[in-house]
């Protein structure tokens, strides 16, 4: 019995142990918000996932923002200048802007924070966002000073930015948390370590009071900054849900406000029980499957690429397969883009029987046919929504051409290393969101010599229609040139873009402020609580 | 004896070291790095990642530099959790593994040694019946039926308990994952201890206990629930294995921020340190804890001696 007993006090102390160190639900009037996985970390420039993002975007601020329905609005900056030959942006802060501790913001600051995310010792994965910007590149490579990069503070309230091309983007770029400044002193004293509670000093509505990782993140209302008499919630809790269905018991419980997506296999019994509270939307994001261009059978052959293409019906796919309000993608840049047009695949005005005659003329050019069939290996990233497609195309492949597709599951970090390798895949499942509300976010993907260049895709039209665009100081001289660049790629078939992503959230009626936008971008400083709350 | 634990602690060094460079080989040679993502890095950006985090040495070198780290008990930087090193990981995750695990043993051994006693002593009743009848059921559900079921009745439906962890104070956020940890152990530790109690009770000894006048309470009590315990007692280290793995899919379904989901986390997504680290740290537990069991023989049964 003695045995028993000492285990029994092991277990009482463990117990015991259990009691302290409670995360707080926070006071009453707390929002509750699902976040599907947990940050990697809350330094704005080290940052890379979505889900950081979205914190970081409560906590910090940038020049410029974003409104509830994705328009542009100033935020640090009160307004803005660009030069003539659109190579020079002048950007005049707001008067008396303070850091979280009371200390005042400088131009200096947003300098301090550019510079950090281009140097080399930082080894930002957001790096690239500011690469338009005079001397970026070189001192990303590490051949230049970060001292010499284009931006400068020529007072306390002034930031200019130096561009080496037209970047009609640019200031969209300044929304993201990766070019948000940073408080130096933190940062000397603190470190790579200085993004935690208790030492992280920051600009936006929010500041960071607790975070325990793999659990939850709690916000705080940050008292000095410029536009804290319009925050209405006084505290944030993110909670890490990784499972969609855990986090779905949590909105039904009634312990969250906001969920940060839907469970695709109940989506139509929640818009059933949810009605209003489901808000589905458009996404800047696509779906496609990409062709391995380096290997046979798909290198030069972009008949059977387009055969391919034409068989898939992607209205099928939107409508049974995903069924949660995704548009079928005929085009590779989503529609609601600013200042674009995507042109649309030449089949896509064809009905379906058209398509697929032109399908069968076209795969049997390429010299197949039912004695000779095409046998291929389409490989996705192991997912309940990945295989229900995969299934799908396989067999619209088989029906329509004949094609025997052997169907490959991967684990996600596998896909990626074999799609970089371009060795053994064929036909694979890859997708793409947009880091800012512009075309060239997509379009600069299939450019040769990008890195996420997955088909390995290479048109010296197609590049020098990109080239083209950059150097337009026009901008509607330049959206021409893009959506021609566009329609090039397009008939070229390296991918099969399959459909657009929509953002899926639950939200409480008790919530007011919510807006629906292309970027999914949705700040806790622009929501409330309804009065009778 | 002190030169025993000298000896044996000596003797786990090999087996430690091996256990690090068969797991450190492993996370290697998993296809994908900890940078690959749908958003490919720019070759030169990748290569300051790279070099920021060794990755671009070759790979016993790196080997060394963890070996040279782990002997100054540094477990390296997450290479997920930008800023954060593993030990800190680890010792944050680790609390809530142990309260899960510790509570979920206690409920186990506190019910399920109560119910298969009180179902041996009353054989072949509907009671006994009932009590074994849940423990197959409770064997046979795995906790990933089990945790969502509980949370819709009592947590949805009923909403007596929160359905989550984090945000939720007090005691009521440990009754879901602890159940759900506890049932598949309560039924095996039920079964067991209704078996082993029915053997005893028909020793000849229990006969002479109830010769001598002893009520029912005072035999058990005394006379045999001693060996009856024996082989609930050989089973705990299975038991604290299978709460330890149980514990990875209900801190997944809970959002419970443990060890195992750290680790599972850490294995998708190449989180290199993270993965290391807790295989190291298990290692280093069961160790410690297979020693601490030889010593305990020695001090309950006096014919173990060490050499």
């Amino acid at each position: 019995m003695k045995t028993l007993r000492a285990l029994g006090l092991l277990i009482a102390l463990a117990v015991g142990a259990a009691c302290g160190g409670e995360d707080p639900a926070g006071p009453p009037g707390t929002l509750q918000r699902g976040l599907s996985s947990d940050p990697e970390t809350l330094d704005q420039h080290k940052a890379r996932s979505i889900q950081a993002a979205d914190v970081i975007r409560d906590l910090g601020e940038g020049l410029v923002g974003y409104s509830a329905t994705g328009e542009l609005i100033p935020a640090a900056a009160e307004r803005w200048e660009v030069s003539k030959d659109g190579l020079k942006y002048t950007f005049y802060l707001r008067e008396g802007l303070r850091w979280s501790n009371g200390e005042a913001l400088t131009a200096d600051h947003f300098v301090a924070g550019m510079r950090r995310l281009v140097d080399p010792s930082t080894a930002a994965f957001y790096a690239a966002m500011l690469a338009d910007l005079e001397n970026a590149a070189g001192i990303t490579s590490g051949d230049i000073p970060v001292s010499m990069l284009g931006v400068e503070a020529p007072d306390d309230r002034t930031v200019v930015l130096r561009l080496v091309q037209q970047t009609p983007y640019l200031v969209s770029l300044l929304t993201h948390p990766s070019t948000f400044p940073i408080h130096p002193e933190t940062l000397a004293e603190h470190g790579d370590g200085f993004a935690r509670p208790g030492k992280l000093v920051s600009n936006g509505a929010y500041t960071l009071d607790a975070w325990v990782p793999g659990s939850a993140i709690s916000l705080k209302r940050n008292e000095h900054y410029w536009n804290n008499a319009a925050t209405a919630i006084d505290a944030v809790n993110y909670h890490v849900m990784v499972q969609d269905n855990s986090e779905l018991n949590r909105y039904r419980a009634g312990e969250l406000h906001v969920t940060s997506t839907v469970p695709p296999d109940s989506f139509a019994q929640i818009r059933k029980d949810y009605g209003e509270q489901l808000r589905v939307a458009p996404y800047l994001g696509v779906v496609y499957f990409g062709y391995n261009l380096t290997k046979p059978p798909f290198k030069d052959n972009a008949a059977l690429r387009q055969a391919l293409s034409m068989a898939v019906d992607r209205e099928q796919i939107a409508l049974r397969v995903t069924g949660r309000g995704e548009a079928p993608a005929y085009s590779w840049v989503p529609q609601g883009v600013n200042n674009y047009e995507p042109p649309l695949s030449g089949f896509a005005a064809l009905g379906k029987e058209e398509r697929e005659q032109v399908a069968r003329r076209l795969y049997k050019e390429a010299g197949y046919g039912p004695d000779k069939p095409l046998r291929i290996e389409l490989r996705y990233n192991t997912n309940d929504t990945n295989r229900k497609i995969a299934v799908a195309v396989q067999s619209m492949w088989r029906e329509i051409l004949g094609v025997e597709a052997t169907l490959v599951n991967e684990e996600f970090q596998v896909l990626l290393a074999n799609m970089k390798d371009a060795e053994i895949t064929q036909v694979f499942r890859s997708s793409w969101t947009g880091d800012y509300n512009d075309a060239h976010t997509f379009l600069s993907v299939l450019q040769s010599g990008s890195a996420a260049n997955m088909p390995r895709y290479t048109s010296e039209e197609f590049d020098s229609l990109m080239a083209l665009a950059a150097r337009q100081v026009d901008l509607e001289q330049r959206k021409l040139y893009l959506e021609e660049a566009e329609r090039v790629m397009l008939a070229d078939y390296p991918v099969i873009p399959l459909y657009f992503f929509v953002s899926k959230h639950l939200v409480s009626p008790q919530i007011e402020g919510w807006g629906d936008n292309v970027l999914d971008y949705h700040y806790s400083q622009q929501l409330s609580f309804k009065a009778a709350q | 004896m002190l030169r025993y634990t000298l000896l044996r602690i000596l003797g786990a060094i090999p087996t430690l070291l091996l256990v690090i460079a068969l797991a450190f080989l492993m996370v290697h040679a998993a296809p994908g790095g900890p940078f690959d993502d749908e958003r490919v890095l720019p070759a030169d950006i990748e290569a300051n990642i790279q070099a920021h985090y060794h990755l671009d040495e070759p790979l016993p070198q790196q080997f060394l530099r963890y070996l040279s780290g782990l002997l100054r008990g540094d477990l390296g930087p997450s290479y997920r959790y930008h800023g954060r090193s593993v030990g800190s990981l680890i010792g944050e995750a680790f609390p809530y593994s142990l309260q899960l695990g510790a509570m979920a043993m206690a409920l186990a051994l506190v019910i399920g040694i109560g119910a298969g006693t009180a179902a041996a002593l009353r054989q072949g009743t509907v009671f006994d019946k009932v009590v074994m009848g849940f423990a197959m059921t409770g064997i046979s559900i795995p906790v990933f039926v089990i945790a969502p079921a509980l949370v819709l009745l009592l947590a949805v439906k009923l909403q007596w308990l929160p359905a989550g962890w984090s945000g939720v104070t007090g005691m009521s956020r440990y009754v879901l994952p602890v159940t759900t940890l506890a049932l598949p152990q309560i039924a095996y530790i039920a079964r067991l201890t209704r078996a082993s109690m029915m053997d005893v009770l028909s020793r000849d000894f229990i006969r002479t206990a109830y010769a001598q006048g002893l009520g029912t309470a005072t035999v058990v009590r005394v006379h045999a629930m001693k060996p009856a315990m024996l082989p609930v007692l050989s089973y705990m280290g299975p038991a604290i294995a299978a709460i330890l793995t149980g514990s990875v899919v209900v801190e997944q379904i809970f959002a419970i921020p443990g060890l195992g989901e750290s680790f599972v986390r850490g294995a998708l997504n190449r989180d290199y340190t993270l993965v290391l680290g807790i295989v190291v740290f298990y290692a280093s537990l069961i160790v410690f804890l297979n020693l601490l069991v030889d010593i305990l023989y020695g001090a309950i049964d006096p014919r173990v001696r060490y050499r």
